[in-house]
């Protein structure tokens, strides 16, 4: 259990939240051309990182906008906290 | 040839205080090569060197462990057992090792404690009843014993549970299946460690994985904290560490890796003498042969390897509890814990051969893997040595993700996942 720092609200109780999955799949500009490995790697591969993930959350019990977290999966300490669209911190 | 534990061995041994029985296992030095390493010395890794050993005669086996054995998930589980699974693949499955449940004690000479008391799971809603009722059916056609029992038979069979319809979820009806269970986590660790060390395994403990050495499309051995190991075949049964081994070599897997916990009251009478599971409210619970509830609560929703779970998800489960059995109201909780489990997308296990040769994984149990660990090492030691998947678990492959033949059981199976 942790504290997250919805870009919006400010700091609330993680079980506020929903969690995403992994942030930055692209979706296949041209879904049409793609092979079944391609598929499968765009839908179910994951890199379930242990240690820093970034990750998309949804204030689901609050102001309901997705946005996205960088976290450290081996010890649930947030790094940092980004709006959608913006570009991932680098260090 | 090790001692055979017996009323006879347990005498001769209390007139020297019990000091001297024999080491379980032994505490070797890993060798420069093996024919077969395993990964993870938990249920699974240690029934499938178990396994190995026993039915392919294969003679230079490790099974190579971070921590200590059956430290992990293994003894982190509620113990629940059963294979009242939907689809033909997964009954196929979890009752091949249902069935080995119940000669294993006497097979491994060591008593895991298996106790056929029945699991019952509930339905709350019309469509609880309608699936329960289509699962029932699923298994009887495959060979599995399953009922359906109305709302008083459900309390006849278990008297404590609160059958009231104004409670906000009534209980409408369950399936029983009589042959499934529990049995001591612990003791099946042990009993197949005892056992794969007799016949030549080497149980090589505190050695963490640090690398994947491989040679274009073969493997070649091992980086460990006890040095490099050479060898040809590698089966990573590493549960929800599976995808950071992958990563060692180079493969990406559909898992994600997620606390999901369960707790513990303290020890009171006999009350409860079967498993009752509920999905809709997602409650389940059992009493322990030392008399303390095990309850097991969800998963949370983020992917985590910190082993602590969420205080919500425990309130929630405790919630449902105390609903279906407000005779536990005054109880105190006396241990929570969380494991860590790597979930597939279809909620069904991963036991396959990979692109890369002589690498196999054994993983994706998600939240039920226990109840599986005779079938899943039996299965996949058969994988390691024919380089085939047996006809069981061919439907595991890993390839189900690229080819679209998925093994739902999401929802399908008894519980949530």
């Amino acid at each position: 259990m942790f504290v997250i720092d919805c870009p919006y609200c400010g700091e609330r109780e993680q079980s506020e939240f929903k969690a995403g999955g992994e942030a930055h799949i692209v979706r296949p500009k041209q879904p049409t051309e793609l092979s079944d490995d391609q598929w499968a790697e765009y839908l179910f591969m994951r890199k379930n990182i242990k240690g820093i993930q970034f990750e998309r959350w949804v204030h689901i019990h609050g102001c309901r906008k997705w946005f996205n977290v960088v976290r450290d999966t081996s010890n649930d300490v947030i790094k940092a906290v980004y709006k959608m669209g913006e570009k991932p911190p680098t260090n | 040839m090790k001692n055979k534990y017996s009323i006879f061995s347990l005498v001769k041994n209390a007139f020297s205080y019990h000091e001297n029985w024999e080491k379980a296992w032994k505490d070797p030095v890993p060798k420069k090569e093996y024919e077969v390493i395993i990964i993870g010395g938990g249920g699974h890794g240690l029934a499938t060197a178990y396994y190995l050993a026993k039915k392919h005669n294969m003679k230079n086996i490790a099974v190579v462990e971070k921590g200590w054995i059956g430290g992990g998930n293994t003894g982190r589980n509620t113990t629940i057992i059963r294979s009242n699974y939907l689809w033909d693949a997964s009954a196929g499955l979890y009752d091949h090792a249902l069935k080995i449940w119940e000669g294993l004690s006497q097979e491994l000479n060591y008593n895991v404690m298996f106790s056929q008391r029945g699991v019952m799971n509930l339905a709350h809603n019309l469509q609880d009843v309608r699936d329960l009722k289509r699962r029932t059916h699923a298994n009887r056609l495959n060979g599995i014993d399953a009922v359906y029992l109305n709302t008083e038979e459900v309390k006849k069979f278990c008297p404590i549970i609160n059958t009231s319809q104004d409670i906000r979820y009534p209980v409408l009806g369950g399936t029983l299946q009589r042959r499934a269970g529990t049995a001591r986590h612990d003791a099946v660790a042990w009993g197949y460690a005892r056992g794969a060390d007799e016949m030549g395994v080497d149980i090589i403990q505190n050695c963490e994985v640090k690398g994947i050495k491989r040679n274009g499309d073969t493997v070649e051995g091992i980086e460990t904290t006890k040095g490099f190991i050479k060898t040809k075949k590698i089966g990573v049964v590493a549960a929800g560490h599976s995808s950071v081994i992958a990563n060692m070599a180079g493969l990406r897997l559909p898992l994600e890796s997620k606390p999901l916990q369960a707790l513990v009251s303290e020890p009171v009478k006999p009350i409860i003498d079967t498993v009752v599971m509920s999905n809709a409210v997602h409650a389940y619970v059992s009493q322990s042969d030392k008399g303390e509830l095990v309850i097991g609560a969800g998963t949370d929703d983020y992917v985590s390897y910190s082993q602590k779970g969420s205080h919500d998800i425990v309130e929630g489960t405790l919630n449902a509890i105390l609903e279906l059995y407000p005779i536990f109201s005054r109880m105190r909780m006396l241990r929570q814990w969380g494991g860590i489990v790597d979930i597939c997308p279809d909620a069904s296990p991963i036991l396959s051969k990979t692109s890369v040769k002589g690498l196999y994984f054994n993983c994706g149990w998600g939240t039920g893997g226990f109840k599986a660990t005779p079938g899943s090492g039996d299965l996949f030691a058969h994988t390691i040595a024919n380089d085939e998947p047996h006809k069981l678990n061919a439907a595991f492959n890993i390839n189900r993700f690229v080819s679209g033949d998925l093994v739902d059981e999401h929802g399908a199976a008894a519980v949530a996942h």
